[in-house]
């Protein structure tokens, strides 16, 4: 069975790159705009990557990814922040915060894609 | 006195009665019996009381005379002691009127011709002293007068914190601050102790570690804002003594700093989002050349947009930079030449143009950003270089009607209008100049226009800059010319110790006072008196400053009593819309703060200052010295112990008198001439000088 993206981004023109780009990597792939669709989507969808904005309406990426990790029930599903902030301290809170890993926009869809893969152990 | 007289005469007269008596008995028992029985029979009780009589007159006789020849002597001597003793303290100019004894005469006559060669002596070791020190003097006035023309706040202290000099700049720093500011007070009533504390601690290590002296700190004082407080090291004998602060208020250029940062983030975020967006549409289109036609079409819209916000982005940031740069730097009152000087400089350092001058007026001062304006100037410059090869241009400065006219010339090929103006709207980012900044936001800022003429005949043209003329009266330089300056500065405290705490074991020459005096509506606190005027004066290290004085008038909520009136002069309308006491005490307690108290007939205005304690919520628990009680001290044989008689027996000049604070000075001058004195009778700590007053008898009256 296809493994599952969740992607959690409030600028639409980015979830569009990234729907397709994992659509077209197999990927069974669902989209939110806020932080508070993405906790809801999580329980619902059952991702196993989540890629996950860190400025958003509603929770910031930092306050989702902070829930999963602190919740049994879903730290095991992997999270990628992805975020145009990108001073290290910035970069150090996302990874603190239980970020599997951070990357910072502008990014190549190819390493991202290559990225994903390899953490869902493909 | 009296009684040390009476008790010599009474002894004396007991003396000379039993003597006589003895003498008597022992002619008695000498006598044989006959004799003694022939005796009885002369001595009628009318012989034994006329011989009693005249014992009693001889003994009274020789009393008298004894009482004289006291009277002559021990008195005169005392007195001699009290003015020799005088001379030598405080008023080298007093002379003994001679009286008693021939000796004794002769002995004041003495005393006066040692005081006339020692007054002699002492007027040619003064002249010595000061032509010796005039050079120190003129050291520290050249230092001093440099501090208060700095423009930068300087704020000197010790090794503890009190500060020993401040300028101008500083008080007018500090200016919203009471009279926190002040020679001896501690620096931090001005600045966070931690902060000040830990500089010092710095500067310590770096001392230690053979660095650099300097740190720097940025703080909130309690009157607000933010300053920038940079600390260097005084070093006596390789060790810290004290340190230097400089001190500027950054709150404006903090907030503009602050404003920056969040502009820049904000640029950066913004632009990598955007780049994002446009990377991955591209690199999905590029990956997947086969996706369907609606797909493609939608990744490419993406990318349009992206990159259309993105320039509009751009554009904010860059006008909002703009703005932000426009603020940076301050106008100011510039000489025109010197304006002239750095925009040459700029033009030919950076863009290695040749540069003249054509009629510069040098009386002209203009009100302008010297820098941005230099900058313009030099980018203008360096577009005539890279665009039309002008190799040559010049300057002229000359005064138009209500402004100064600063000219660009250049002789060659014209430049269109249009171009002119393109010129005006771009940023300056020609040849080595790389700023957000226009030609036409410069020329705003300073209010003014700019203008392109050319003269084809000729084959010249200028761009002409109309800038505001400097007020009439260049400021920073009139100050200079003021002979008295207040005395901000006293590096003789270097030398104070740190303990606060046990101020009866100081000396009284190390200590702060604030001498003070009052004039109320009448004579009863308690009757419901009130305040209606303080005045009041530092004294620091000896030294009365004279700049550092406190005067108010109070109004007191009730009619004044046409008495008080006749002693003070101050009539009910001069009261009028003056602060109440409520309003006074907290700042007088400010004023007076870590400084000892002292007052002529203190414990009368302590009086009325303790009566508000409740109501202001403060308590004046300083110690106190009263000059009544030290003269006391110093002559208890004195007539009179009222200001002016003391005033008068130490030499003080009397000016001012019933204005609270001419009071106060005459009160701070007499308090100061007795010092030595209390010296030479062993009073030199608080303590001694407050036990010493303590004991006389004026101590007791109470108000």
């Amino acid at each position: 069975m296809a493994k599952r993206i969740l992607i959690a981004d409030d600028e639409p023109n980015i979830v569009a790159s990234l729907e397709f780009l994992m659509e077209q990597a197999g990927y069974e792939v669902k989209a939110v705009a806020d932080g508070n669709e993405a906790l809801a989507a999580v329980a619902s969808f059952r991702p196993d990557l989540v890629l996950l904005d860190v400025m958003m309406p509603g929770r910031s990426g930092y306050e989702v990814c902070e829930k999963l990790k602190g919740d049994a029930a879903t730290r095991g599903v992997k999270v990628v922040m992805l975020s145009a902030k990108g001073r290290d301290v910035e970069v150090a809170k996302g990874i603190d915060l239980g970020a599997d890993a951070y990357v910072t926009k502008p990014f190549s869809t190819r390493e991202l894609a290559a990225k994903v893969r390899e953490m869902l152990g493909e | 006195m009296n009684a040390r007289l009476a008790a010599a005469v009474t002894l004396f007269a007991g003396a000379a009665l039993a003597v006589i008596a003895a003498g008597a008995a022992a002619l008695v028992a000498d006598l044989a019996p006959e004799e003694r029985a022939q005796l009885a029979s002369l001595a009628t009780p009318a012989r034994i009381g006329l011989a009693a009589v005249f014992a009693a007159a001889l003994v009274a006789v020789l009393g008298v005379l004894l009482w004289r020849l006291f009277e002559q002597t021990v008195g005169p001597a005392a007195r001699l002691a009290g003015g020799a003793r005088l001379i030598a303290g405080a008023n080298p100019g007093h002379r003994i009127a001679p009286e008693g004894l021939p000796e004794l005469r002769d002995a004041a006559a003495g005393v006066n011709a040692l005081a006339e060669s020692h007054a002699a002596l002492q007027a040619d070791l003064d002249a010595k002293i000061a032509a010796a020190r005039a050079d120190l003097e003129n050291e520290r006035t050249r230092l001093a007068a440099l501090m208060s023309e700095l423009a930068q706040a300087v704020v000197v202290c010790n090794r503890e914190g009190r500060i020993l000099l401040y300028n101008a700049a500083a008080q007018r720093l500090f200016a919203g601050d009471g009279a926190a500011l002040g020679l001896g007070r501690s620096v931090f009533g001005l600045l966070d102790r931690a902060l000040v504390v830990h500089a010092v601690d710095e500067l310590e290590r770096r001392l230690g570690a053979g660095q650099e002296q300097a740190t720097q700190f940025v703080t909130a004082p309690p009157a607000g804002g933010l300053l920038r407080v940079h600390a260097a090291a005084v070093i006596a004998q390789d060790r810290l003594d004290g340190y230097v602060l400089l001190l500027a208020d950054v709150t404006t250029e903090i907030e503009a700093d602050a404003r920056r940062v969040a502009l820049f983030q904000g640029l950066t975020e913004t632009t990598r989002a955007a780049l994002a967006n446009i990377r991955a549409a591209i690199e999905n289109l590029l990956e997947y050349p086969d996706m369907a036609p609606e797909r493609r079409a939608r990744f490419a819209g993406i990318i349009r947009d992206e990159a259309v916000r993105l320039s509009e982005r751009l554009d904010g940031a860059t006008a909002a930079l703009s703005e932000e740069l426009k603020v940076q730097w301050p106008l100011e009152d510039v000489r025109g030449e010197d304006l002239v000087t750095l925009a040459r400089r700029r033009v030919e350092s950076r863009h290695g143009l040749l540069t003249k001058l054509e009629d510069v007026d040098a009386a002209l001062w203009v009100r302008a950003d010297s820098f941005s304006l230099a900058q313009g100037l030099a980018y203008l410059a360096g577009r005539l270089k890279d665009e039309f090869e002008i190799r040559e241009v010049r300057f002229r400065l000359q005064r138009g009607e209500r402004h100064a006219h600063l000219d660009l010339l250049w002789r060659g090929a014209p430049l269109s209008s249009e171009t002119a103006f393109a010129w005006e709207n771009d940023a300056f980012r020609a040849g080595g100049e790389d700023s957000p900044l226009t030609l036409k936001a410069v020329v705003e800022r300073h209010g003014g226009e700019s203008w392109y003429r050319r003269d084809l005949p000729s084959q010249s043209a200028y761009f002409r800059f109309v800038l505001p003329l400097a007020g009439t009266a260049p400021r920073g330089r009139v100050a200079a010319a003021t002979a008295s300056r207040p005395e901000f500065y006293d590096f003789d405290l270097f030398r104070a110790s740190a303990a606060y705490s046990a101020l009866d074991e100081r000396p009284l020459a190390e200590l702060g006072f604030t001498v003070f005096d009052t004039e109320t509506t009448g004579l009863q606190p308690s009757a419901g008196d009130e305040i209606i005027s303080l005045g009041a004066v530092r004294i620091v290290n000896g030294r009365l400053l004279t700049g550092e004085t406190f005067e108010q008038l109070v109004d007191p909520d009730r009619p004044l009593s046409p008495e008080s009136v006749a002693v003070h002069g101050i009539t009910p309308d001069l009261l009028d819309g003056q602060p109440r006491i409520v309003e006074v005490l907290p700042r007088f307690h400010r004023f007076a703060e870590e400084t000892v108290l002292v007052g002529h007939n203190a414990a009368f205005d302590m009086r009325f200052l303790q009566i508000k304690e409740p109501v202001i919520g403060l308590r004046f628990d300083q110690p106190v010295l009263d000059t009544l009680l030290l003269s006391q001290v110093l002559d208890p044989q004195a007539q009179s112990h009222g200001l002016e008689a003391i005033a008068a027996r130490l030499g003080v000049d009397v000016v001012g008198r019933h204005t609270a604070l001419g009071d106060a000075l005459v009160t701070a001058d007499v308090f100061l001439r007795m010092l030595p004195l209390l010296a030479q009778r062993g009073i030199r700590t608080l303590g001694e000088a407050r036990t010493a007053s303590q004991a006389t008898q004026y101590a007791r009256v109470a108000y």
